[in-house]
């Protein structure tokens, strides 16, 4: 346990050093004062108004930027320090690999929730300072989604690293993954349906099996509970999990995926060559 | 204490090592010579436990890939080239210490004596230091535990005269309680460093050869140079081993490192044809010679 939170300390001061995190804080400190600043608190859209809209602008400006980010930092910053001999040095040192792997996660995740999280905690207080209503459920369930985007992405760019030999083509990985999961939000699937060779059904599962996706429904979900916005697959989705149980799900899958993506990217870290 | 059995490994279709039987016992101070791609460096990997590999190694009985942190443990490392850590040199000094159950003073102290001041580069961070501050702080790390196996990569290659004297007598300190690996492409940089050569080529051993070892590490040289005339470039040269001229800058004594006579001397053959006469004398105790 020591060696796993010395593992996560050191990957936390490194990464508080580095020039993408101050970028990092910058994009997501940035987005919420431009919301202030254009008085996103005061228009009303949907029936939504004061920080519940926000929110949701925040929310979805996070889902478009977050993934790519986690992605493109992780894989540069694991694969780069094998590259440059990190490892040879730091793993030379009595530490147990999964201490040094899982505590390079933990160390991680917390660097790159934390802005996230505390640019929207600064949202709220402000709020309240501005007297503001709060709605304290949108706040909690827009934490619980984004720790579960950070968990996923975070998983799915250590299995990349540990992967990928290089860093080029850890990034080019990265980036691919990233896009695939683009495209399948809308546009392969709308043009495979369209094209009618694959049943609603299927390109519903496959929607559900993207975790952006998952992301995107469960943040319209919050403000649409009927869906009704996504048309038809909303009858799919609600059918079969229910709008509490989709809540859920958008939590436990994006974080399992994750955690089972960081426990492969493991398997394949500690059986092969480490520097 | 060391045996490898057979030990190889394929990068691909590449074979870096190739079959190596080796046998280490306690005490051995070794140099690990060998062109560029060798496989000195795969090897250390290999003794680490960085690399997986086919054959057998076991240090104290353990294995270095399942054994990690109990092989580890007694293992002090010097890299040829220093990580790029953006951390600061106090949080470096900290998890090494906090993960080999060191004492972050003894590292603090041994870095002094090598003419580092921890306490004013404490905050600053590691890859903002010199080549030579870089150095000495990850030889005071390594030998600021008890290990009992110190495995370095060209330890001393970025090191002024002063501190490798230094140096040397850390390592004089350790002799007879912890063996030594010391690689370098060149013999004459470590070869009065050691008591035992192998030498390795294209991933196999080609020599293997114990070396007279009448010089201790930590044994010092008076030497008393003539210059058939003054020379900047000479005065300057020997004013980095701490040498003294006499008034015409003809006459110059100094003192040198036992280890390190052969890379002296290698630095005079520049200067062969200013030099009249050139007299090294071992101190062999309190105020005695041997010519």
């Amino acid at each position: 346990m020591k060696q796993l939170w010395l593992s996560a300390r050191l990957d936390i001061v490194e990464s508080l050093r580095a020039r993408w995190f101050m970028i990092y804080t910058a994009v997501f400190g940035g987005i919420v004062a431009l919301l202030f600043l254009f008085g996103l608190t005061e228009s009303r859209v949907l029936g939504f108004i004061g920080l519940s809209r926000l929110l949701v602008t925040y929310i979805q400006l996070t889902m478009a930027i977050l993934p790519i980010f986690v992605l493109i930092t992780t894989v540069r910053s694991v694969a780069g320090d094998r590259e440059a001999g990190v490892y040879e040095y730091l793993l030379s040192l009595p530490v147990s690999l999964g201490a040094w792997f899982w505590g390079k996660i933990l160390g991680r995740y917390l660097v790159v929730f934390a802005p996230v999280f505390l640019a929207m905690l600064a949202a709220v207080v402000i709020a309240l300072v501005k007297g503001i209503d709060v709605p304290w459920d949108m706040f909690g369930y827009y934490t619980a989604l984004l720790a579960a985007m950070a968990a996923c992405f975070l998983g799915l760019g250590m299995l990349i690293s540990a992967v990928a030999r290089s860093t080029d083509m850890a990034q080019g990985a990265a980036f691919m993954t990233w896009l695939v999961l683009l495209l399948f939000l809308d546009l392969i699937l709308l043009g495979v349906m369209i094209q009618g060779r694959i049943a609603p059904e299927l390109a519903v599962s496959i929607a559900l099996v993207n975790p952006l996706q998952v992301f995107r429904t469960a943040a319209l979900a919050l403000f649409d509970p009927q869906l009704i916005v996504l048309g038809p697959a909303a009858y799919v989705i609600l059918d079969t999990f229910g709008a509490t149980g989709y809540k859920l799900f958008a939590l436990a899958y994006p974080t399992s995926l994750g955690l089972v993506a960081a426990g492969l990217g493991f398997f394949i870290f500690r059986r092969g060559d480490l520097p | 204490m060391i045996r490898c059995e057979n030990l190889s490994k394929n990068f691909r279709r590449a074979r870096v090592l190739d079959g190596i039987n080796l046998d280490i016992a306690l005490g051995e101070r070794i140099a690990l010579i060998g062109s560029n791609g060798a496989g000195k460096t795969t090897l250390f990997r290999c003794l680490l436990g960085e690399y997986v590999y086919d054959g057998k190694i076991s240090i104290e009985g353990h294995a270095p890939r399942t054994e990690r942190t109990r092989v580890l443990g007694n293992i002090g490392f010097v890299p040829q080239l220093p990580p790029p850590l953006k951390m600061p040199v106090g949080q470096l000094i900290e998890f090494s210490a906090a993960l080999s159950g060191a004492d972050p003073h003894q590292i603090d102290a041994i870095a002094a004596r090598l003419g580092l001041d921890v306490a004013s580069i404490r905050t600053r961070p590691f890859i903002k230091l010199s080549g030579g501050m870089k150095q000495k702080l990850l030889i005071a790390i390594a030998l600021g535990r008890s290990a009992k196996l110190l495995i370095m990569d060209e330890p001393a290659a970025n090191l002024d005269p002063e501190a490798r004297k230094i140096f040397f007598d850390l390592l004089a300190e350790r002799q007879h309680n912890a063996t030594m690996i010391i690689s370098s492409h060149r013999i004459d940089e470590v070869a009065a460093l050691v008591n035992r050569v192998i030498e390795m080529d294209l991933g196999k051993i080609v020599l293997d050869d114990k070396v007279a070892d009448d010089v201790s590490l930590s044994g010092r040289f008076a030497c008393r140079l003539l210059a058939r005339r003054a020379d900047a470039a000479l005065a300057k040269t020997l004013a980095t081993w701490q040498f003294t001229a006499d008034a015409d800058g003809c006459v110059w004594q100094g003192e040198v490192a036992g280890p390190d006579r052969l890379r002296f001397i290698g630095m005079l053959s520049r200067y062969v044809a200013l030099i009249a006469d050139l007299r090294l004398t071992e101190k062999v105790g309190a105020g005695r010679t041997a010519e």
